[in-house]
């Protein structure tokens, strides 16, 4: 039995601990949150330099090599920073489509830059409130100009080009979509979490590229699934730093002449989150393992991942507002960066809701339980 | 990252299996093993007893003991990979856990060598059943409360006094058992800890009749019972140190809650007809049943993360200390909306039910295993306490003479 990273990749997530422990305190996100800056450009350098960006690219196209399992470990991190930068975007999504679903010219025209942090891309999909099945999307290309409407594109409006899902028919069901051209129109909205910005885009006979080996709706599920996993380890990044932070309140903070942590009522709700965070670490652990070795069962391991790290980050945040008292809800305290985090984290790519009907599914077209 | 023995690991693995399937009868395939389930069958005993003496001559006891215990010296990870096999077959290894997994090792850390020749090696054999006089009436979580009286007679200890959920206490030979030896110094002080014949004349063994129906607990009196100070273990008043061993081999052990799991839901979605077809098409239990399929997958994966520890030679991290505490109650949750969806029907037990009435079954065990080995609520105070380093509760016990201990209106002193 060896389900653990490699030595490697724990020495990298101490590095990237230490290096964003430095460089991404929580005063990183708060500047993000009260001013101008859509995201932290200098920390976006910093970390492209570095290689992080590159992670998971070939080095035949410019990245360093090290897998998508450097990705989860840098994930978890990234999490626990709440660090205010397009990763998940450009990362799991652009670029993970682009290697999955891309060209060979389309890999040695952007896996190269995405790796140097040069470009970021993101990721396009939803047009209305509710499923994202990709089948019910209306966009559209023709003649190779896209037309429709997205919402809530996260980073859309700081990213060079997205990946664009269509209603592809028989066709491409994505597409390069560069976001700097003509017929693109963006608009930076407002949601609940501003440390990541986010944009409507309006797409009006926009040159679209489309992702060849997208051939259908289920390579748009294939992505997702891809992209679950790293976006679980994130999640449960925010989750342990949540949790490590009621429970240093809870032994500082002090009523009734004792520490509160001495309340069962706040031990047992602290054991409670640690048990989320555990439950959603192992799973991860298992998605990880299923993108790694590229396992049959992935659908399955990038749902369980998923389903966990959005219970898990939901309640961790939420108690550790609530493990703060009055405390917890102003705006000074740092509760609710990770707060707004886990949510809309456990928004991107679909909530929970969609990713347990899938689970089923999965399960029943397999006709196994895969050894519960 | 993989699920792959190393070759050392999948040879032991190999020589478990020659042995199982040399001396049992595997499972069939959805057979699930029931809390407990078949040990008041007729002859089950002496099925276990003679299973256990092949055991032990395979050398597949005390495998992960060091070998002046009598052990084979072998990892913690062969012993879980052996524990692994042997749930796949029809044994019934239950009746040894006490003597084997909790008295053994404390009688080895902590007792004589006369001790150990007289024991070890007939309990391993599978020819001594144990069985464990801790809790008490007024002494369950707060262990270090208890009552029972030992007090010094010449070469001997006078017990009297009152046990309870003595699980086998009926069929066992001998027992471990705290007693307070000196009431006047603060509770954890005061406390020893003897091997009991429970064969002795005093001991009277009252059976505790179980909301499951059945009575595998028991209550057990002392009246003047009489332990030769050779059956001793450990110190006089250095009881609590003594019987931490023992807990701390209860509670050690990556612990699942057997019974009806995920699997075995799914069988009952595809098998009952709701409002608008078969349970397992409706959306509503298709998110239930993945919550808990998470959760169960979550369970598994926390354990592949200490098997993974144990493998490298290290101790597994505190991330096990959720498990049972976890399993105990998926397993109640499991049951009570997998007999919610049977409806109207769901209160028949018997084989006629969907999957076999084992939800049903299982219903009625199921509260026992949030309580024994410790309770959720001691679990989360030891989650709490030990791996996230919160503070105790204020103890209004702390340094008090056990006999001035407030006990309350439920129980008398001894």
């Amino acid at each position: 039995m060896n389900f653990d990273f490699s030595d490697e990749l724990k020495q990298l997530r101490d590095e990237a601990r230490r290096f964003l422990t430095d460089r991404c305190p929580p005063a990183v996100p708060r500047a993000i949150l009260e001013g101008p800056e859509p995201f932290d450009r200098a920390l976006w350098q910093a970390m492209a330099e570095m290689g992080w960006t590159g992670a998971a690219i070939p080095e035949t196209y410019g990245g360093v090599g090290l897998g998508r399992l450097a990705v989860c470990v840098l994930a978890q991190e990234l999490g626990r920073a709440v660090a205010p930068v397009p990763f998940a975007s450009s990362v799991y999504l652009a670029t993970e489509a682009i290697m999955l679903f891309g060209s060979e010219a389309q890999k040695q025209s952007y896996l190269p830059r995405l790796a140097t942090g040069e470009i970021i891309g993101t990721f396009a999909m939803a047009e209305r409130p509710g499923t994202s099945d990709p089948r019910k999307l209306t966009a559209g290309v023709s003649g190779g100009a896209l037309s429709g409407v997205k919402l809530a594109v996260p980073d859309g409006d700081v990213a060079d080009f997205a990946i664009v899902v269509v209603n592809g028919g028989s066709g491409a069901w994505m597409h390069l979509v560069d976001l700097t051209g003509a017929g693109v129109v963006r608009e930076t909205v407002t949601t609940i979490d501003p440390t990541r910005s986010h944009a409507k885009i309006t797409f009006a006979g926009a040159a679209a590229d489309p992702l060849p080996g997208s051939t259908g709706p289920e390579t748009v599920r294939k992505l997702m699934d891809y992209a679950a996993v790293p976006m679980a380890f994130e999640q449960v990044g925010g989750a342990e730093a949540a949790l490590d932070m009621a429970n240093a309140y809870a032994k500082e903070r002090y009523a009734f002449g004792r520490p509160i942590g001495s309340f069962q009522g706040i031990k047992h709700k602290l054991a409670d989150m640690y048990i989320q965070v555990q439950m959603a670490l192992s799973n991860a652990y298992y998605g990880a393992w299923a993108v790694h070795t590229d396992a049959a069962e992935l659908p399955i391991a990038a749902s369980v991942a998923r389903i966990s790290a959005c219970e898990a980050g939901w309640f961790v945040t939420k108690e550790n507002i609530q493990t703060h008292g009055g405390m917890g809800f102003t705006w000074q305290m740092d509760c609710h960066l990770y707060y707004r985090r886990a949510k809309l984290l456990g928004l991107a790519l679909g909530g929970s809701r969609e990713w347990k009907l899938r689970l089923v599914s999965e399960l029943r077209a397999r006709n196994t339980l895969v050894a519960a | 990252m993989d699920f792959e023995d190393s070759p050392e690991e999948a040879a032991f693995r190999a020589k478990a299996r020659a042995f199982l399937d040399a001396n049992a009868e595997r499972r069939k395939p959805g057979e699930v093993e029931g809390y407990r389930r078949g040990q008041d069958a007729p002859g089950a005993m002496e099925r276990a007893k003679d299973f256990q003496r092949r055991k032990y001559e395979a050398g597949f006891v005390g495998i992960h003991w060091p070998k002046e215990w009598g052990g084979q010296g072998g990892s913690q990870i062969e012993y879980v990979i052996y524990n692994q096999e042997e749930a796949k077959y029809d044994v019934l290894t239950g009746l040894f856990g006490i003597g084997i997994g909790l008295s053994m090792p404390t009688i080895c850390t902590w007792g004589t060598a006369e001790q150990r020749e007289q024991f070890v090696k007939k309990t391993m054999r599978g020819e001594l059943v144990w069985c464990q006089l801790f809790s008490e009436p007024g002494g369950g979580s707060d262990l270090a409360a208890l009552r029972t009286r030992a007090e010094k007679q010449g070469d001997e200890w006078v017990i009297n006094g009152q046990k309870i959920w003595n699980s086998g206490a009926h069929y066992s030979d001998f027992g471990i058992l705290v007693a307070r030896s000196n009431p006047d110094l603060p509770k954890h002080e005061g406390l020893s800890f003897f091997i009991l014949d429970m064969k002795t004349p005093g001991v009277e063994i009252r059976p505790i009749k179980q909301v499951s129906g059945s009575s595998h607990f028991n209550e057990v009196f002392f009246t003047n019972v009489r332990i030769p100070d050779s059956r001793r273990v450990g110190p006089v008043g250095a009881g609590w140190k003594v019987a931490l061993t023992t807990l701390m081999n209860e509670r050690h052990g990556m612990r699942d809650a057997p019974g009806p799991d995920v699997a075995e839901l799914f069988r009952l979605a595809e098998a009952v007809e709701l409002e608008d077809g078969p349970a397992i098409d409706n959306t509503a239990v298709q998110e239930k049943l993945a919550e808990f399929y998470v959760r169960t997958q979550g369970l598994k994966f926390t354990k592949f993360r200490g098997m993974t520890a144990l493998s490298r030679g290290q101790t597994p991290g505190p991330e096990s200390s959720i498990i049972k505490v976890v399993a105990a109650n998926k397993l109640q949750d499991i049951l009570s909306y997998g007999l919610d969806m049977i409806g109207m029907a769901g209160p028949t037990m018997g084989d006629e039910m969907p999957v076999a009435g084992i939800f049903e079954e299982a219903l009625l065990y199921s509260p026992a295993l949030r309580l024994a080995g410790g309770t959720d609520e001691i679990m989360k105070n030891i989650i709490a306490e030990r791996v996230l380093g919160q503070p105790q509760d204020p103890r209004v016990d702390k340094g008090v003479p056990w006999r001035d201990v407030p006990t309350g209106p439920r129980a008398g002193k001894a």
